[in-house]
């Protein structure tokens, strides 16, 4: 008997030879400089062989992970992985995030560490930097097969950066990951960073992720993020993706939490052409907490996809995903949210989300809150709204004398700040808030006036 | 309609003969056309329908492009259902009782075990007498078997009757409208149907009329080995209305059967129809063996200020795979689904609706419970779409799971697409269990746990079974009940 | 009529022990009151009484005409003719009110080897119960308890109380959360059910609803013993001084 399993359609990728050329290029860099350890090297194969295997995922007929995000134009362009072809001082970064002393500010350039943007490190016992080749479950929370864009992101697998917090130590810094792009003149630049974090047993870390473009040149990005969580760990995990309008972003998040452990995520997604995060919590120990926040703002033709999914396998856990979007323009946004509650994990309490703003006709949401539930004893829930501003409050707010653009852009600015406000670092929220002030004339050029304008 | 005008007509109905029957058996000797699908078959089947050139062309056109996705092996995988690969080439296409003087004339002549499996499968059999004001179109097998009343709904020019007749005796209503909501290219199962249907009834309500009965088609397999593909048309014309009943049942067989049909529904200008299911296909037996395949593809289309409303309560089918839905074309038309499916033992239910509006001021509501007992699985699958230029649509989904006994599965994937922001859209979803403090309250005042699970969940399902004609209703709440035995207490 | 001795409960998830030995007998046409702090665990007898499966007797015994109930489950519970007034009675969605009632009737009924009551005695019945207690008719159509305010609620329990006529009624809590007028609704349906063969075990932390119905018998339970027994004054004492005195006493 031979049972309808779901095999997903393989694709060719046009420039294979391009990104064949540019892997091996690496590789033989990486052996010159006599770095690569087995199991690192082990990886990069593992990833360069599925990506030839699968490739970019743009048939999406019965593809149900990319059913609306259509990526053509990733395969159509030429991107190269190398060494950062543009120099850039800490003032003109620090002009455009923050990156105040009180953080623990790690500049990656093109996808690999500088330490001469970056802070010196190691002034806290027990809370370590070292390469990602140092954690243990390098390539089994993010695994190839999960993505392209993983099996690249290995296939290039670099040193990374592994953040190792040791049982009962609480980082005293926030660690800021900066990932900044400097983009190529004469082509696109494809980078691929990697992070690996540890945090023990009831240790305490907050991971802060910047994503920034230096130039306006098209890149592709596509960083890989495995965090462990063990016992009563916890981790508070904030993602600001601000890059240019041009590039393509890919990123991928795997956590695996321990009994009593808390991640709690909140994302801010305004920046590049096709974006995607693709986040997965997998709470395999009892009493583990798993919150999963964002806010995406689209314009002009952006789309910004969320992959966004837990799975229970223990009792007691608790998740929460809660996404916001606020859509303008002729972008498009997608929220494709699951959560999977395995046989046994009774007692799960599980909520999901996806609440969005429409500004304008052209723009699209497509929005797939999903749960797949094999246990009896759950509070499970979910929602999804779509819609434009209120209209009775936009005229509760104009009858008191507020024009128009004023009342629109003080609910749009209000929907997105439940969000916003619980970034839990102030010189983060007050940046965050700011970039969406910044952000809101463009918004608004592109809505629609609907109702009692 | 309300229940007194029924029983009225009912009365009146029962003082004239009207030679009403009902074709159950199981020893009728059958017509049986040989197993597979090809040409040959297709040709044969409109042949003994004595079909014009035009329904052949279309059956074979049909096939060509079914035979074109079997090449491309483009049956649907993505539904949330595990079965072993149908063998399409093992199939009967083809059976009809030999003569229809063979079947029985009245309940009286019924094999009084079949009558008392039909009890137990919750089908009140007897009721059916009762319910004599409903005009019956039976699909025996593959063929229409008799369709009461045709002559007093002629009277009021509507026309009810069975597919292969409407083919002959309006081939202008059937050729507009054919294939105009779900056409032979829509899915794989649709293509299939298309090109060996071979009954199924066919209703026509001019402008401006209310249909002043429920029309009724009954539906059962009785074949071994048969495959099952009937296919419905109905239109109700400009400022008409028509209240549609479809039951189903099968016998208890040790293998699996298919059944793949394919309903059309069409509300022109402020027409309304609206379509009650109760799918009870013979489920297979409690360890997951045999049971029917339902793999039903429905749909209907709107002009303005129109209205189509299904109704469903699927307790029936191995594999139910099965999505009503409505096009919004017109303008402040108004799309409903009310829908309680249930998976006991080793069921498998992908279920749900397809609303897609187009038009401006579109409405539509979902209302989807889905329960879920023994290692039964049941997934909710449904689509809002709003369209560019559905200005001020709206759309309200509630969709409801419930869980009794920890070995099932209850799974809820809506897919909603919205690209107009005048629009507004709510999807709320939530999962339960019949609680113990509820269960222990019901009990305190002396109901048996059994009995107290039966009437939660009832209950529970309330909002969805109120939608339908009160003696289906009725129907429904003991079919549910039927369904759950050995899941509770 | 009902006998409680050495009765030992425990939550049956912790095994945490509420009720540590309790003895009581109710005989036929009594009224007692327990009453008791928080957490005293009156609640939970009234609960262990009518079966509840989250408690688990461990030791002692219950007996109804001298026959042990401690195995049998709710309904076999209610079929003998007890009730239970909850403090918290469960929200049941899509199922009315009526419906509701008139299944229990006819299990209970049913049950004791009677024939069914017609749908138009039942409704009759039912009419004339909800008039007397005065309950809103248009919240009867609705689902049982769905939409209910607290008071609504308790209403409620005394029309089902008042439909299935039981000789043992047990109320837990009924009075706490009413106003002065539902307080009064709920006394009369009490004094209007007592009967020499019928007997009523009142649950309360207050002495409010003791106002109006008189008990026989005054019981104060401690942490899941019972610390005094007496008559009607006792209730009042306690009114004048609360629990305190049991609380250091211990």
């Amino acid at each position: 008997m031979t049972l309808n399993v779901v095999e997903i359609p393989t694709n060719v990728v046009r420039h294979l030879d391009l990104y064949r050329q540019d892997w091996d290029d690496f590789v033989a860099a990486q052996a010159s400089n006599g770095v690569a350890t087995n199991p690192v090297n082990e990886l990069r194969n593992v990833g360069w062989r599925e990506f030839e295997r699968v490739g970019f995922p743009i048939h999406r007929r019965g593809n149900e992970l990319w059913k609306y995000t259509d990526l053509r134009g990733i395969d159509r362009a030429e991107f190269r992985s190398g060494s950062p072809s543009k120099t850039f001082d800490r003032n003109e970064l620090a002009a455009k995030i923050p990156l105040p002393s009180e953080w623990q500010n790690l500049v990656f350039v093109d996808g690999r560490l500088d330490r001469s943007h970056s802070d010196s490190v190691g002034q806290q016992a027990g809370v370590r930097f070292d390469s990602v080749s140092g954690f243990a479950d390098l390539g089994k929370l993010a695994q190839c097969a999960d993505n392209a864009f993983v099996s690249l992101n290995s296939a290039f697998l670099d040193d990374g950066i592994f953040v190792d917090v040791d049982t009962g130590v609480s980082a005293s810094k926030p660690i800021h990951l900066v990932f900044v792009t400097t983009g190529l003149d004469d082509g696109h630049r494809a980078v691929y960073p990697r992070v690996a974090a540890s945090i023990g047993p009831g240790a305490e870390a907050m991971l802060i992720e910047t994503h920034v473009s230096m130039s306006d040149a098209a890149h592709l990005s596509a960083p890989v993020i495995e965090i462990s969580l063990a016992e009563d760990a916890s981790l508070k995990h904030y993602r600001a993706q601000l890059d240019n309008e041009n590039s393509y972003h890919f990123a991928t998040t795997r956590v695996k939490q321990s009994s009593g452990s808390n991640y709690q995520s909140s994302s801010f997604s305004v920046g590049c052409s096709i974006g995607r995060n693709d986040v997965f919590t997998h709470l395999a120990g009892e009493h583990a907490v798993s919150t999963l926040h964002g806010v995406y703002l689209t314009t002009n033709r952006q789309h910004q996809d969320n992959e966004i999914s837990t799975t229970h396998s223990a009792p007691h856990c608790t998740s929460d995903q809660y996404y916001k979007g606020i859509l303008s323009g002729r972008s498009r946004a997608v929220f494709s949210g699951k959560i999977t509650v395995e046989r046994g994990a009774q007692k799960t309490d599980a909520s999901q989300k996806d609440l969005n703003l429409l500004l304008s006709h052209g723009a699209e949401v497509d929005t797939k809150p999903s749960l797949e539930i094999y246990a009896d004893d759950v509070k499970c829930g979910h929602g999804a709204t779509a819609g434009y501003v209120d209209e009775d409050t936009l005229f509760y707010l104009q009858s008191r004398g507020v024009d128009y653009d004023t009342a629109q852009a003080m609910l749009i600015r209000g929907f997105a700040a439940e969000i916003i406000s619980e970034f839990g670092d102030d010189t983060l929220r007050e940046f965050l808030e700011n970039q969406l002030d910044e952000l809101m004339p463009a918004l608004q050029i592109a809505s629609d006036t609907i109702g009692t304008a | 309609m309300t229940t007194q005008e029924r029983l009225t007509i009912s009365r009146e109905s029962q003082l004239e003969d009207s030679g009403y029957k009902w074709g159950f058996t199981t020893d009728i000797e059958m017509e049986m056309a040989p197993k597979g699908v090809n040409a040959d078959i297709v040709r044969l089947i409109s042949e003994k329908k004595d079909e014009p050139e035009w329904m052949l062309e279309w059956r074979l056109k049909a096939l060509e492009y079914w035979n074109g996705l079997q090449l491309q092996d483009a049956e649907p995988r993505w539904a949330k259902l595990r079965y072993p690969e149908i063998d399409y080439q093992d199939i009967y296409y083809y059976a009809a009782p030999k003569t229809l003087d063979d079947a029985p004339k009245s309940l009286d002549e019924v094999d009084p075990e079949m009558l008392e499996t039909f009890d137990k499968l919750g089908i009140p059999l007897h009721e059916r007498e009762r319910l004599a004001g409903v005009a019956v179109d039976a699909v025996f097998d593959s063929v229409s078997v008799a369709t009461t009343y045709a002559d007093q709904l002629e009277e009021r020019g509507i026309i009810f009757c069975s597919f292969t007749e409407a083919v002959q005796k309006h081939p202008e209503l059937v050729q507009k409208y054919l294939g105009s909501v779900v056409p032979y290219t829509d899915n794989f199962f649709a293509a299939l149907n298309s090109a060996v249907f071979s009954d199924g009834s066919f209703a026509y309500i001019p402008p401006g009329v209310r249909c002043p009965i429920e029309l009724m088609t009954y539906f059962r397999i009785n074949t071994e080995g048969t495959g099952q593909f009937e296919r419905t048309l109905i239109v109700a014309d400009e400022g008409a209305y028509v209240s549609y009943l479809e039951g189903c049942t099968a016998p208890i067989r040790r293998t699996s059967q298919l059944h793949a049909a394919v309903v059309e529904l069409v509300s022109l200008d402020r027409g309304e129809i609206k379509y009650s299911t109760i799918q009870n296909w013979y489920p297979g037996t409690k360890d997951g063996q045999g049971g029917v395949y339902n793999f039903v593809t429905k749909r209907g289309i709107t002009g303005n200020d129109a209205k189509i409303s299904w109704t469903q309560v699927e307790t029936g089918s191995a594999i139910t795979w099965k999505y009503p839905s409505v096009i919004l074309r017109g303008d402040n038309s108004v799309g409903e689904f009310y829908s309680v499916a249930l998976a006991n033992n080793y069921q498998q239910a992908d279920t749900g609706t397809k609303m897609i509006h187009i038009g401006k001021n579109t409405k539509s509501t979902i209302v989807s419970k889905g329960i879920s007992a023994g290692h039964g699985e049941n997934t909710y699958r449904g689509g809002v779409k709003i369209l560019p230029g559905a200005e001020n649509a709206t759309n309200h989904t509630q969709c409801d799971s419930l869980l009794v006994g920890d070995q099932c599965g209850a799974h809820t994937v809506p897919y909603i697409e919205v690209r107009n922001p005048t629009a507004r859209l709510e999807h709320e979803a939530s999962t339960s269990k019949v609680s113990d403090e509820q269960l222990f309250y019901l009990m305190a005042r002396g109901i048996s746990e059994e009995d107290a699970h039966y009437m939660i969940i009832t209950g529970w399902s309330r909002d969805v079974i109120k939608e339908l004609p009160f003696e289906f209703a009725l129907e429904a709440g003991q079919l549910l009940k039927v369904s759950l035995e050995g899941a509770v207490g | 009529m009902l006998k409680i001795e050495n009765l030992h409960a425990v939550v049956t998830d912790s095994e945490e022990e509420i009720l540590k030995g309790i003895d009581l007998e109710v005989s036929p046409g009594e009224v007692h009151a327990i009453m008791g702090p928080n957490g005293s665990g009156k609640s939970t007898l009234a609960n262990v009484l009518m079966g509840k499966p989250s408690y688990s007797v461990t030791d002692g015994d219950i007996t109804v005409d001298g026959e042990s109930i401690v195995e049998l489950m709710p309904d076999a519970r209610a079929h003998l003719g007890m009730f239970l007034a909850m403090q918290y009675p469960s929200e049941v969605p899509g199922v009315r009110p009526w419906q509701f009632l008139k299944a229990a009737k006819d299990a209970i009924d049913n049950a004791n080897g009677q024939s069914k009551m017609s749908v138009r005695a039942f409704s009759k019945l039912f009419d004339e119960k909800v008039t007397e207690t005065g309950i809103n008719p248009d919240l009867i159509k609705r689902s049982l308890n769905e939409g209910f305010s607290g008071g609504e609620k308790k209403r409620n329990e005394m029309l089902q109380m008042q439909v299935l006529a039981p000789r043992i009624a047990i109320m837990d809590e009924t009075d706490s959360g009413l106003d002065i007028d539902a307080l009064q609704a709920v006394a009369d349906g009490v004094n209007k059910m007592r009967s020499p063969d019928r007997s009523f075990v009142i649950v309360t932390h207050y002495q409010r609803l003791l106002h109006y119905v008189k008990p026989d018998v005054v019981h104060i339970l401690v942490n899941g013993k019972i610390v005094e027994t007496g008559g009607a004054p006792l209730a009042e004492k306690i009114e004048a001084t609360g629990y305190r005195d049991y609380l250091t006493v211990r």
